[in-house]
């Protein structure tokens, strides 16, 4: 934006007249000064750019313009004749030859905003004391600014019932409120959640929700910031609080991979409340509720506050960090040399704490044993993730938030963005309201998809690569009906000059789905982006916590890759790829069953080695007793207690269903003994794969060093703990899916309290190796030797499509043949998860659990909306839900990732792609 | 209601003796005739036979004919009808649509429910012959919900007109086709104003949009939409037999035409007296039978509640748009309601007041709190307890409304006070210094909200 600001210039014209109005631009003064504004600007930006704060209330840059609150009003002249009223300068565009007077020059307007701020104050209550928005309230700013000391109002205040709650989380105070309609514009126009409105008329009117719906959207929070007034309050915060007494800290969201700049304020040590903070390439103005509310998790009770080690009666004992830093250094360089020690991490990691993990693991424990992908996972992903996404960030042209503004198509594969990464939903609907069409490709049009206008490309899990083959086609057959035409207008579009392809993590759970993405992205010249749930994976990635491969996303196979680590890093790294997640816990498996087997606790298994995945028999074929299995009933028993469903999961993961294990083989197979030990950190033992088997794994493990923030699932099984820093303690970055490098500060530096980094570093010197990461900038700087500069503005050395899509099976395969749905599942936004803990008042406004079936699913079941739905999975675990029948394919049934903070493998002992059955749960005939 | 029901489309008669107004009845002209609101009422008395002349024409040519006309719509505004017609885009793709504003509700303003009721066929063919010249396909006349009967019987005027084949497909073998909705309103003030009458007719809550866009660039459903009032639209069809010079040969230069003037009140038969614009209360009053026994005038509104009030030495100002503009009022809806001199002038404001402050829809400051606060200040006055501090703040507040608000309600409920103000101060001072005893006793407030 151009502006010229002159001081007003005695007797004469500022010399800003002399210039030219530069192209699309009108010249207007605004009190004295000429300014240059764009056109369409409103009066009340051009004022302050100009450094003119004219006050306002309904107002917001973000939101459409309506003029209701009055606040500010101005004198406008147009063509040398004055506006005979003054007009809302928040709603009047800027004029070539316009003469704007505000308050500051005009007694007309001064006495308009001035009078205004009476009305709004007659009726409002002087609680200003006890009001959370006292300190911060614009309301109460405008009035010690220009408002009277006194009220010409003799009568009662207009009362209310007071506070009322239109959601868990948030309370209304309708006294308070003046109208300005921020809140209602905000759900309708941003969030496209419109649970809030304006109730009644005149002096009554009020905001109000519908009783049956409050206000349960992911994004309701922002509405308490933005609200001009403390008519919205948070319950967690109601009445914690002064705003002068907070001590405020820039910091970046740690609950997904959207990236968005927050402000922490705390007191007396002490996380009050979380803001969204302004941040227009990212976030804009907003967050979500998670990232806002959701951080009553530091503060709970089982925080870690000492190392533990458990002592020789197996009991776990507090320890100094001494005594904990030796044993867990003996027992790791011990595991390391019977079998070796695999790591795994969560996605809460920062940049370089995941740094720490991959350094320690090539360095101390001499392996590419590392992954953090604590979800289902696949080698295809790994391979993706090297060649198209790692070392991709905005500065070397990767796809931004602002590009999808701009884009000619977007499509979604296998991503879910309102619950998935809300702030990028909340980009993709401003996109979409500006006429960007969005399509999706997915079995569910989801409320997400309806509020993007998005098209959906109808696939079940498993048929996704093939339709992402047919928009990849040039000549695309042509086939008659509404669906092709979707597709053919997608693929037409994206081979558009910008569009782009966003593609989630889920994609993983398809074989050749992401084989399928890359083509579509290489055929159709799109732009590709990947979209992580946790906040710490994009940067992971970077860091080299894969076990193919190497900081700045490098392949271990590379030798020139390994030998410029190696340089930094003063270390002979190991050449052949790691394991993965799967194959680490299978491997653990592996050697606690032989373990088990040569003292004659089982029976032999029907080969020493792990049957490729072709070999493998249908896992319902398989008699019970299998080996693996047999251990696996034992330990769950004995450490968790029953747990159904979890079994026909870890047969199929020792005996290859997940295809890493087979096709990834250990440094030392056939006869590599397997591992001896896990080094884990952040990993919540649910979020993985299959939930049992994990912790049948860690519990089978001999030696377990846990580095976590509360204590966990693994906790109990590990020999010695380690506490860490939580996100408020320590500084550090993360890198969003944009692969933009979001740093911040540590908003409550605990003495005494460490980084993973920093654990790691004093590890490694216990096991005789030199991390470099004691801090996170000196970590960075070891990370930046280790990793070459990108080439600017160019692709990094991994994103080309590598020979390595040949390798990889058909572009696709359909989905699992068999009788029943297919379940189609993702995790929702508020979900019980473990940083979600500690916030009641959040975890009310979660989405109530239900079954999805399509209308004619449903009828063909004789159910309706509400109607109590049986699933069943296909070794025996049932989940009922109430029914809600949605627009989606008609063999697929949908199911939330978690049920009441259980995941749904656990119950169900089947995942996306599954094939399952369904019932009515009142009795009748099932499908 | 009106005087004659039988004389033909012609120019005003002579002045009635006695210095009674002209009457003019072209719109009123039907209404006495026996079941004047049936078709085949309708059709003896020139009913329909504008419709055809005008299908026979290119569109623009009528819309040039209203231009020439001179006709300004008769919802309060003036704003010249053939000028709002002409601004629909043309060719834009976009389908158009004629929104009738029939949500009368001011109070004083009775012009349009009786017309629906006596003549609702007129306002059908005006929809039908408006539509052709706008290119819309669909209408809706859109009716105050208390107006019950009003509704019926439109709605059974546009039954009939279908049936009859003068709404549906390929009208008259024209071509055109037109389906007209007759929608039922809940009864908010606010929705006579056109923007909010539009979200209203959208199924939205009833508040003012945003100008602009205008609703003739993005009204109904964000398409071109012509909002106009029922009288203007009931015009249409006289202005199509009769030609623009013989409208103009009624009224003045800048408002031609004939006028339904609405006479309410301390008069001796109130009622619809339809005569050329530009005729003074005073020859009104003559026709009406003058005062009610006798007693004098003291204050009369011009055009409704939200103009501001007249005095005796206004009764020989014509009441056309600019005459009434001129001598500081505005001509509105023609909703003559006299008062005579027994009654208070801060009670007739305070009723009025509360009458705003019932139907400010809330969305913008000034009028939300405003009205509010003038009803309170107001109730004190008139029940005696008022201050002299009470009466400035009444006009600092209603100055403070009045040109701030979002839409006109605001200025309207704003000027029963400054108007009053200006000509019975003097009434305000001697009910707060207690000069005149309370006009309502205070009790008479207790649990009024």
């Amino acid at each position: 934006m151009t502006q010229v600001a002159t001081p007003p210039a005695a007797g004469g014209t500022g010399d800003g007249e002399d210039r030219p109005v530069p192209p699309g631009h009108v010249r207007l003064t605004i009190d004295g000064i000429t300014v240059d504004a764009p056109k369409g600007e409103l009066v009340i930006r051009a004022a302050e750019r100009i450094g003119i704060a004219i006050p306002r209330f309904c107002d917001h840059p973000l939101l459409d313009p309506v003029g209701a609150c009055r606040q500010c009003l101005v004198e406008v002249e147009m063509g040398g004749r004055p506006m005979p009223k003054p007009q809302a300068s928040c709603t009047q565009t800027v004029g070539d030859g316009m003469v704007v007077r505000t308050q500051v020059t005009s007694p007309v307007a001064e006495k308009a905003q001035r009078s205004n701020l009476e009305f709004l104050l007659l009726n409002h209550p002087l609680d200003c004391p006890i009001c959370d928005k006292g300190g911060e309230c614009p309301l109460q700013n405008q009035t010690l600014a220009n408002g009277s000391a006194t009220s010409r109002m003799h009568e009662a205040k207009r009362v209310f019932t007071k506070p009322v709650p239109v959601s868990t989380e948030i309370l209304l105070d309708r006294e308070r409120c003046v109208l300005c309609q921020r809140c209602t514009r905000f759900s309708d126009q941003i969030a496209g959640d419109r649970f809030i409105d304006l109730l009644e008329r005149g002096s009554s009117q009020q905001i109000g929700i519908n009783s049956d719906e409050p206000f349960q959207s992911y994004f309701s929070g922002n509405t308490i910031q933005i609200c001009p007034v403390g008519a919205l309050t948070s319950t967690a915060y109601r009445f914690r609080s002064r705003p002068f007494d907070l001590v405020s800290t820039g910091t970046v969201c740690e609950h997904c991979a959207s990236g968005c700049a927050l402000r922490t304020d705390h007191r007396t040590g002490v996380v009050m409340r979380r803001l969204a903070a302004p941040d227009p390439e990212v976030n804009e103005e907003w967050n979500c509720d998670k990232g806002r509310f959701g951080f009553g998790y530091l503060h709970e009770g089982d925080r870690l506050a000492r190392p533990l080690v458990r002592d020789a009666d197996g009991q776990l004992q507090p320890a100094s960090w001494t005594d904990a830093m030796t044993a867990a250094a003996q027992g790791l360089a011990r595991a390391r040399d019977d079998g070796g020690v695999g790591v795994l991490t969560g996605g809460r990691l920062t940049v370089t704490d995941a740094y720490a993990y991959a350094k320690f693991a090539r360095v101390a424990l001499r392996t590419n044993d590392v992954d953090f992908r604590a979800r289902r996972h696949s080698a295809e992903e790994a391979s993706f993730l090297a060649d198209r996404v790692a070392g991709v960030t905005p500065s070397t042209g990767g796809p931004t938030y602002a590009d999808l503004e701009a884009a000619p198509a977007v499509l979604l594969v296998a991503l879910e963005p309102e619950d998935e990464s809300p702030i990028l939903f909340l980009r993709l609907r401003k996109a979409a309201r500006r006429g960007v069409p969005v399509f999706t490709v997915g079995a569910v049009e989801s409320r997400g998809s309806r509020k993007l206008s998005a098209t959906l490309l109808p696939a079940l899990p498993g048929a996704e690569a093939d339709l992402l083959a047919d928009l990849t086609a040039d000549a695309r057959p042509v086939v008659a009906g509404a669906a092709a035409a979707d597709r053919n207008r997608a693929g037409q579009l994206l081979r558009a000059s910008g569009a782009v392809v966003l593609v989630g993590e889920r994609a993983a759970e398809t074989p050749g789905l992401l084989t399928a993405v890359g083509r579509l992205a290489d055929a159709t010249g799109a732009r590709l982006a990947w979209v992580p749930r946790r906040a710490g994976e994009r940067g992971a990635l970077e860091a080299g916590a894969l076990p193919g491969l190497l900081p700045g996303g490098r392949p271990v196979t590379d030798p020139a890759a390994r030998a410029h680590v190696e340089q930094a890093w003063g270390v002979e790294l190991p050449a052949r790829p790691g394991r993965d997640t799967a194959a680490m816990i299978a491997s653990v498996l592996a050697r606690a069953e032989r373990d088990e087997r040569a003292l004659g606790l089982v029976g032999p298994a029907p080969s020493p080695d792990l049957p490729r995945p072709a070999e493998s028999p249908a896992a319902d074929d398989r008699p019970a007793g299998h080996g693996a299995v047999g251990l696996v009933e034992r330990v769950v028993e004995t450490v968790a207690g029953s747990v159904s469903g979890a079994v026909h999961h870890l047969r199929d993961l020792v005996t290859g269903e997940h295809e890493d294990a087979a096709v990834a083989p250990g440094p030392q197979a056939p006869a590599e003994p397997g591992l001896a030990g896990l080094l884990l950190g952040g990993v919540e033992l649910d979020d993985l794969p299959d939930p049992a088997a994990a912790l049948a794994a860690v519990a089978a493990t001999g030696f377990v060093v846990s580095l976590e923030i509360r204590a966990s699932a693994v906790t109990a099984l590990a020999d010695v703990v380690l506490p860490v820093a939580a996100v408020t303690q320590k500084s550090g970055a993360f890198l969003d899916w944009e692969g933009r490098h979001r740093p911040f500060d540590a908003a409550l530096p605990t003495p005494g309290v460490l980084d993973d980094g920093r654990v790691l570093d004093t590890l490694g010197v216990e096991m005789d190796v030199d991390l470099y990461t004691q801090t996170p900038v000196a970590a960075r700087a070891d990370m930046a030797r280790a990793v070459p500069p990108a080439p600017a503005g160019g692709t990094s050395p991994g994103t080309a499509p590598g020979p390595a899509d040949a390798r990889r099976g058909p572009a696709g395969t359909a989905p699992r043949d068999g009788q029943g749905f297919v379940l189609v599942s993702w995790r929702t936004a508020l979900d019980g998860g473990r940083l979600l803990d500690g916030e009641p008042h959040l975890a009310g406004t979660a989405r109530p659990d239900v079954v999805r079936l399509s209308p004619r699913a449903a009828e063909l079941l004789g159910v309706g909306d509400g109607a109590p739905v049986q699933v069943h999975g296909p070794s025996g675990g049932t989940v009922t839900l109430p029914l809600q029948v949605t627009a989606m394919v008609d063999e697929a049934v949908w199911l939330p990732g978690r049920i009441r903070a259980t995941p749904l493998v656990a119950l169900l002992g089947a995942g996306s792609g599954d094939r399952v059955r369904v019932r009515p749960a009142a009795g009748g005939e099932g499908l | 209601m009106s005087a004659s029901g039988s004389s033909p489309l012609s120019a005003g008669q002579p002045a009635q003796e006695g210095g009674g107004a002209a009457l003019t009845p072209v719109l009123t002209r039907r209404w006495s005739a026996p079941s004047s609101w049936t078709l085949a009422s309708y059709r003896s008395l020139d009913g329909y036979q504008a419709l055809p002349q005008a299908l026979a024409v290119e569109p623009g040519r009528l819309v040039e004919l209203m231009k020439a006309s001179g006709l300004r719509g008769r919802g309060g505004a003036g704003f010249p009808t053939g000028m709002k017609w002409s601004f629909l885009p043309q060719g834009d793709g976009k389908p158009h649509y004629l929104v009738v504003n029939a949500d009368e509700g001011e109070p004083g303003t009775c012009k349009d429910v009786p017309y629906m009721m006596a003549d609702p066929h007129a306002l059908v063919e005006g929809c039908i012959i408006t539509c052709y010249a706008i290119r819309a396909p669909f209408c809706a006349i859109y009716i105050r919900g208390e107006a019950l009967h009003a509704i019926r019987r439109v709605t059974a005027a546009v039954r009939e007109a279908r049936e009859a084949g003068f709404l549906g497909r390929d009208i008259l073998g024209s071509g055109f086709d037109l389906e007209i909705v007759v929608h039922a309103g809940a009864g908010a003030y606010i929705c006579g104003e056109e923007t909010a009458l539009l979200d209203s007719l959208e199924g939205r809550r009833g508040q003012p949009r945003l100008k602009p866009p205008f609703p003739a660039v993005a009204g109904l459903y964000a398409s071109p939409t012509v909002v106009n009032n029922v009288e203007t639209i009931a015009s249409v069809p006289a202005i199509v037999l009769g030609g623009s010079d013989w409208y103009r040969s009624m009224g003045t230069e800048k408002s031609p035409g004939p006028k339904i003037y609405s006479l309410s009140g301390h008069v001796t038969r109130p009622g619809q007296y339809e005569a050329p614009m530009g005729t003074t209360l005073r020859q009104l009053l003559v026709s009406a039978g003058g005062m009610l026994d006798g007693i004098p005038l003291k204050f009369f509104t011009p055009g409704g509640s939200s103009t501001p009030i007249f005095t005796p030495e206004h009764l020989d100002v014509p009441l056309s748009f600019d005459d009434v503009a001129a001598a500081g009022s505005m001509l509105g809806t023609t909703a003559l309601m006299c008062f005579n001199e027994t009654v208070s002038v801060p009670w007739a404001v305070w009723k009025w007041l509360e009458f705003y402050k019932h139907e400010s829809c809330g969305k913008c400051t000034p009028c939300r709190e405003g009205t509010g606060w003038l009803v309170q200040i107001l109730r004190r006055v008139v029940s005696g307890a008022g201050t002299p501090e009470d009466l400035d703040t009444l006009t600092d507040a209603a100055a403070n409304i009045a040109g701030r608000s979002f839409c006109a309600l605001g200025d309207a409920a704003a000027t029963p006070i400054l108007s009053s103000f200006k000509y019975f101060r003097g009434e305000y001072e001697d009910l707060v210094s207690g000069r005149t005893p309370p006009v309502i006793d205070a009790r008479q407030l207790v649990g009024a909200h």
